[in-house]
């Protein structure tokens, strides 16, 4: 057997080929799909206003994230991103529960995106004379497809990505275009659909909860780090150009949708882009945002299974899990035992529980990563402050956007206990149970120096 | 600090480290779905012999309503009256923070022993 293994030499760098438009077109890439579905649920638990609110406050927690988060990738400039980060500044333990929140963060959402392919393609059979087809096939089709792109190499997946990616970003500027701007007589119909805060004030908190869907994973750009030609420059510039866009990208979407359909109507939908475009009243706008459902579906969840299956496998191939998984393919130079072992995780969930909820477990593990940063940043500058090492970018008002972001992450938790609060308890009870796992017996296969790489001095207090 | 070496985990060990794990990811997830604990709180109030007004839509709604393919009033009531119920007990919410709180109080003090090995290990003892 001619494998890679964890235990063989890698002394191969990856090329730093990319500049801070990749960068761009990797994060806007995976989240895109925000603003296709998911974020209308925002809408169900608040009302309409609370759903722009929580939009613009995510906004300002994905800035956060993005300012605090390039200051530290600007120095690990290493591949692996947060968990990398994780096991220089806080110790495996931590890089350990890091790794898994990626990993469910990113197949917890490829699972949502296989369930809108399913109903996307529901809603099109529907419109074409064909009531009650079976989802499920499109669902497995859609994984596998994506699973077998991956297992073949990277550069076809970034490739197919990019393509699709592009193509559902225009669809949604040229459904704002057509239906606004653009039309003598514009469907839209915001004074007679709006109405009043459904929740009240309480519905504005609880809306948080999906608001972060509008952006989550936009912190995968630091999955780059290691690929790209100037980190200090591309990394921050290209992550917060990327959630500016996703901001005016959520915006149009907001104000396209509540301006054509009943509130009660968008906070459940499953296609609310697609739904969006039918009821503008123009077949080719119709045509246009279905596949640009479909590509922005297909994108995103090529995304994650390429994120997802590189941290699988990075803590194989640390010894956090495994050493099985840290498995490179031979040929095609991919971590294929972790891509085609997350096949049927993603496959159990997208089959078998609603959208929301499955929505919820990916903005849980995402909202778990985020609290992480503010601690990080914080040891980070504490451990190492900045006379001692070379930053490539240092976030200003330290420590002001650590604690904005633990207290927007304290009122998203606050969001999610609202109305999902047995599944945020059922999952921090799984990272307890993980955690005292790890520490008590998976600990003692990891070679304890080799989880500090970089070349850094010894960190004070230690 | 001597170096430590780490014992070679067989590979039916390996299997099982993975069983372990997928029972309580899944395990974790799923539980509140089979129990009917997920997602429950927003319900229906289902009205007898709903009309449009009664369900407090105006003529641009019900136009959309029938656009969208519901164009009976009780096709859409459940849709419509449904409502998430944010009532909640301080014991409850006292319970979330304490178990969030706690985990992540847990986490960075057994991280930071960990650590510690590391860096012992990689600078030398002090």
């Amino acid at each position: 057997m001619a494998n890679t293994t964890a235990e063989a030499p890698e002394k191969l760098g990856l090329l730093r080929v990319l500049g801070p438009a990749h960068v761009w077109a990797l994060g806007v890439g995976i989240v895109l799909v925000g603003e296709y579905m998911g974020w209308n649920f925002a809408v169900g638990k608040g009302g309409a206003y609370a759903a722009l609110i929580a939009c613009w406050f995510a906004g300002l927690l994905y800035s956060c994230v993005a300012m605090i988060d390039s200051e530290v990738t600007s120095t690990v400039a290493a591949a692996g991103g947060q968990y990398t980060q994780a096991k220089h500044i806080i110790g495996p333990l931590m890089a350990f529960n890091v790794g898994l929140y990626l990993v469910f963060a990113y197949t917890m959402l490829e699972a949502a995106n296989a369930i809108t392919v399913g109903f996307l393609m529901d809603e099109v059979a529907k419109l074409t004379g064909h009531e009650g087809i079976n989802q499920d096939p499109f669902i497995i089709l859609s994984v596998m497809f994506l699973a077998w792109l991956n297992y073949r190499g990277v550069l076809a997946t970034l490739t197919f990505s990019l393509v699709i990616t592009a193509f559902a970003f225009t669809a949604v500027i040229l459904l704002f275009l057509f239906s606004v701007i653009l039309t003598g007589d514009s469907p839209m119909r915001h004074a007679e659909l709006m109405t009043d805060l459904p929740y009240g004030w309480l519905g504005v908190l609880a809306s948080m909860h999906f608001g972060l869907w509008y952006y989550l994973g936009i912190e995968g750009t630091t999955q780059a780090a290691e690929e790209v030609r100037s980190p200090a420059r591309s990394l921050p510039f290209g992550t917060l150009a990327g959630i500016m866009t996703l901001l005016i990208a959520a915006t149009l979407t907001w104000y396209v949708c509540v301006g054509l359909m009943p509130w009660e109507y968008l906070g459940q939908a499953g296609v609310p882009l697609f739904d969006a475009a039918r009821l503008s009243g123009s077949t080719w706008l119709m045509v246009l945002l279905g596949i640009g459902t479909l590509f922005a579906t297909l994108a995103s969840a090529n995304g994650c299974i390429n994120d997802a299956s590189r941290a699988w496998f990075a803590m194989g191939r640390d010894h956090y899990l495994p050493a099985w998984f840290g498995a490179v393919h031979p040929k095609y130079r991919t971590p294929y035992r972790s891509i085609i072992f997350l096949v049927p995780i993603a496959l159990i969930f997208a089959l078998g529980a609603p959208l929301d909820q499955v929505i919820t477990f990916s903005i849980l593990s995402g909202l778990l990563g985020y609290t992480f940063m503010p601690i990080n940043v914080i040891l980070f500058r504490k451990k190492w402050p900045l006379d001692t090492i070379k930053r490539g970018y240092e976030h200003p008002f330290h420590p002001l956007p650590a604690i904005t972001l633990i207290t927007l992450c304290s009122v998203t938790y606050f969001a999610v206990f609202l109305g999902y609060g047995t599944q945020l308890i059922a999952m921090i009870s799984f990272y307890i149970v993980v955690s005292l796992w790890f520490h008590f017996w998976r600990y003692r296969f990891v070679k304890r120096a080799d989880q500090f790489t970089m070349p850094w001095p010894r960190p004070r207090g230690y | 600090m001597a170096r430590y070496i780490p014992p070679k985990q067989s590979k039916i060990g390996q299997m099982i480290d993975v069983i372990v794990l997928l029972i309580l990811a899944i395990g974790a997830l799923y539980i509140p779905l089979w129990m009917g604990l997920a997602g429950s709180s927003k319900t229906p109030v289902p009205q007898t012999a709903p009309t449009w007004e009664s369900l407090g839509q105006n003529p641009t709604m019900v136009e959309k309503w029938n656009q969208l393919g519901f164009t009976d009033p009780a096709a859409a009531s459940d849709i419509i009256t449904a409502r998430f119920d944010y009532s909640f007990s301080t014991g409850s919410l006292i319970l979330m923070v304490v178990v969030i709180v706690g985990y992540f109080v847990m986490m960075v003090r057994l991280s930071d022993k960990e650590y510690r090995e590391v860096i012992s290990e990689k600078f030398g003892d002090r």
